[in-house]
């Protein structure tokens, strides 16, 4: 190894991470959608998959290798290069945002010179303004697969799906300037750290009085991901599938991924801006225990268990409310929440003047 | 780095700013020009403006460019097509954008080495943080421009509701 | 590694860029792509002026880069409400076909 110049190893230290993150990310999508079935079915009263494997265990590489084998319908009459496009658009830019979140302790190991942070891919000084920016690129997948399927209920359902995520990222990144002025930081490990002096006491939902913040958040996140209550792009009752009707096989499969991985990023983004991210809800009460491994490990454990709660609470919503009406859908985003987001903000930075 | 940087995402922003010449369709025209906007934000990145590399992705590319594709979506603008107009917008457009690129490269050129060159990473004057600079000098040396621009977006926003709307 | 880049060449690309959009300009025939070939020159000079930041290691001209920005988003929503209020009156977007002043 030594013979590799730093830029050499820095390159391939980074490659590692990603392949490794990109992975779990995409065996965290697979279980994502068995745990939703599961829940949900438990939630009506029924058993979800429970043949493929121990407890259903394999049915998320049942449902990849039927899906893969799938004939890849290209309907006549669209626009062809645009709708092989916009599934990957949409699913790279629901993963490429997992690369600025901080997934476990800043924990640096030397590697022939070249320090690297190993439980976060990218550590970015602008890393909520990346998220942002990724999340917002993501609405031309959606739109443009409407657009070229040439179908009117596919291009009824992205011109939705377009407004909605347009009209809700405002409140949503009003919700985080809440958050950003306590932390003084864009950088997502500084606002984390920022959170993580004395345990859930300290994070920005309680401690901080963020809670309306967190909670504009919680339902812009819902509308961004097109996630039930507010998943009318795809509301099967008036629109077929929504955008993706004429979509098949491993073009479907995309987008479906596409959401899941919207759904953990965002469950990610939550966790880090309003529960402290990787720190133990407990801050300096427990002594430290166990070996440095175990103190590299369990903040690991304590962020995939706030983001698995999240999850949790997504699949709750999905069970038990009704879809809203899309009048009452644009009425909420921007006579509720945007006001509300203001006056969050003017708030909180009146306190934080007033304290100094 | 710099230079590789450069040479990538300026002949990306170039071939997307070429195809939005050439593209007949507008919905193409506009995916090209979103290719020109990421990789200005890549080369703002660059010059170590990364505040304005997040805005640019975020404002220009995923709120106007979006804007630009949602009002040809509800539109459903067909390809344009070409009238008597056009055929002396021909003749008068490529001489006259020719000349424009000559003489400012020329005069870039000449003054090429006043200008001096650009290296990696952020080098604004002793500051380590380009948001802490920009946002200190923004909100007291700049306050007034600052608030004229937000009444000048709660104007547009009212302006675009009353043209855009129905008339009963 | 650490190739530098003369300045001038970030000037030259801003200048193609913005000559590009100029002959988009006078030659396309659609109104909403000539809407985006003055976002196209918007885009070119905002690039000059990081590019003048980045010399003369000053923040102010990636503040008016900002204020562009800021300007060009309030822009681009009255004209394409603009847009959208032709094509209701005029079902075209032709601009030979938008001529209701010259009759």
């Amino acid at each position: 190894m030594s013979h590799l110049n730093p830029f050499v190893t820095f390159l391939l230290l980074n490659i590692l991470k990603l392949a490794v993150v990109l992975v779990l990310t995409l065996t965290a999508v697979a279980y994502t959608v068995l745990l939703e079935r599961k829940v949900l079915g438990r939630m009506q009263n029924r058993w979800g998959p429970s043949r493929v494997g121990p407890f259903g265990l394999l049915q998320p590489l049942a449902d990849g290798i039927k899906l893969f084998l799938k004939e890849d319908l290209l309907p006549f009459a669209s626009d062809r290069p645009l709708f092989i496009v916009a599934p990957i658009i949409a699913l790279t830019c629901s993963l490429v945002s997992i690369a600025v979140v901080p997934f476990g302790a800043l924990q640096t190991i030397t590697v022939n010179g070249v320090g690297v942070d190993i439980f976060n891919v990218a550590n970015v000084n602008i890393g909520l303004l990346v998220v942002l920016g990724i999340t917002s690129i993501g609405v031309y997948g959606i739109a443009l697969s409407g657009w070229s399927s040439n179908n009117k209920f596919a291009l009824l359902g992205s011109l939705r799906a377009t407004s909605q995520m347009i009209s809700y990222e405002l409140a949503l990144g009003l919700s985080l300037v809440g958050v950003v002025l306590r932390a003084g930081s864009l950088n997502l490990r500084d606002i984390v750290a920022s959170q993580s002096a004395h345990g859930a006491a300290s994070w920005n939902v309680f401690g901080g009085f963020q809670f309306v913040a967190f909670f504009i958040y919680l339902m812009a996140a819902y509308a961004e991901t097109n996630r039930s209550p507010f998943d009318l792009p795809e509301a099967e009752s008036e629109l077929v599938a929504g955008y993706h009707t004429e979509y098949s096989s491993m073009k479907f499969a995309m987008f479906f991924m596409a959401e899941y991985a919207n759904m953990i990023t965002v469950a990610c983004v939550a966790t880090l801006l309003f529960f402290g991210g990787p720190s133990s809800p407990f801050g300096n009460l427990i002594p430290a225990f166990g070996g440095p491994v175990i103190q590299a490990i369990l903040p690991i454990m304590w962020f995939i268990l706030k983001v698995l709660c999240f999850l949790l609470l997504y699949i709750w919503v999905r069970g038990t409310m009704p879809r809203f009406r899309y009048d009452q859908l644009m009425a909420f985003g921007w006579k509720v929440l945007l006001p509300i987001a203001m006056v969050n903000i003017l708030v909180t930075s009146l306190v934080l003047a007033l304290r100094g | 780095m710099q230079l590789a940087l450069f040479l990538i995402f300026g002949g990306l922003a170039i071939a997307g700013a070429i195809n939005l010449l050439l593209q007949k369709h507008p919905i193409n025209s506009a995916l090209s020009l979103v290719v020109v906007m990421m990789s200005l934000a890549v080369l703002y990145w660059s010059l170590g403006a990364e505040f304005l590399a997040a805005a640019q992705v975020i404002v220009y590319s995923g709120a106007i460019m979006v804007l630009f594709v949602f009002v040809i979506m509800l539109l459903n603008a067909g390809e344009e097509e070409h009238t008597h107009g056009s055929r002396a917008a021909y003749i008068a457009g490529f001489p006259g954008a020719a000349a424009i690129f000559c003489v400012l490269s020329f005069v870039f050129l000449t003054e090429s080495k006043h200008l001096g060159s650009a290296n990696l990473g952020g080098q604004l004057s002793q500051a380590s943080n380009n948001i802490a600079e920009i946002s200190s000098v923004l909100f007291t040396k700049l306050l007034l421009p600052f608030e004229v621009t937000s009444i000048l977006i709660l104007v547009a926003i009212l302006g675009a509701v009353v043209l855009a709307r129905k008339e009963q | 590694m650490s190739a530098q880049v003369p300045i001038a060449y970030y000037l030259i690309l801003a200048a193609i860029l913005f000559s590009t959009g100029v002959a988009a300009f006078l030659i396309k025939r659609n109104i909403i792509t000539i809407f985006m070939s003055i976002e196209l020159m918007l885009n070119a000079v905002n690039l000059t002026f990081v590019a003048f930041a980045h010399m003369w290691h000053q923040v102010q001209g990636q503040i008016f880069v900002f204020f562009v920005m800021v300007v060009a988003a309030a822009e681009a929503a009255v004209g394409l409400a603009i847009i959208i209020a032709i094509f209701r009156s005029r079902q075209t977007l032709n601009v030979d076909q938008i001529n209701l002043l010259k009759n």
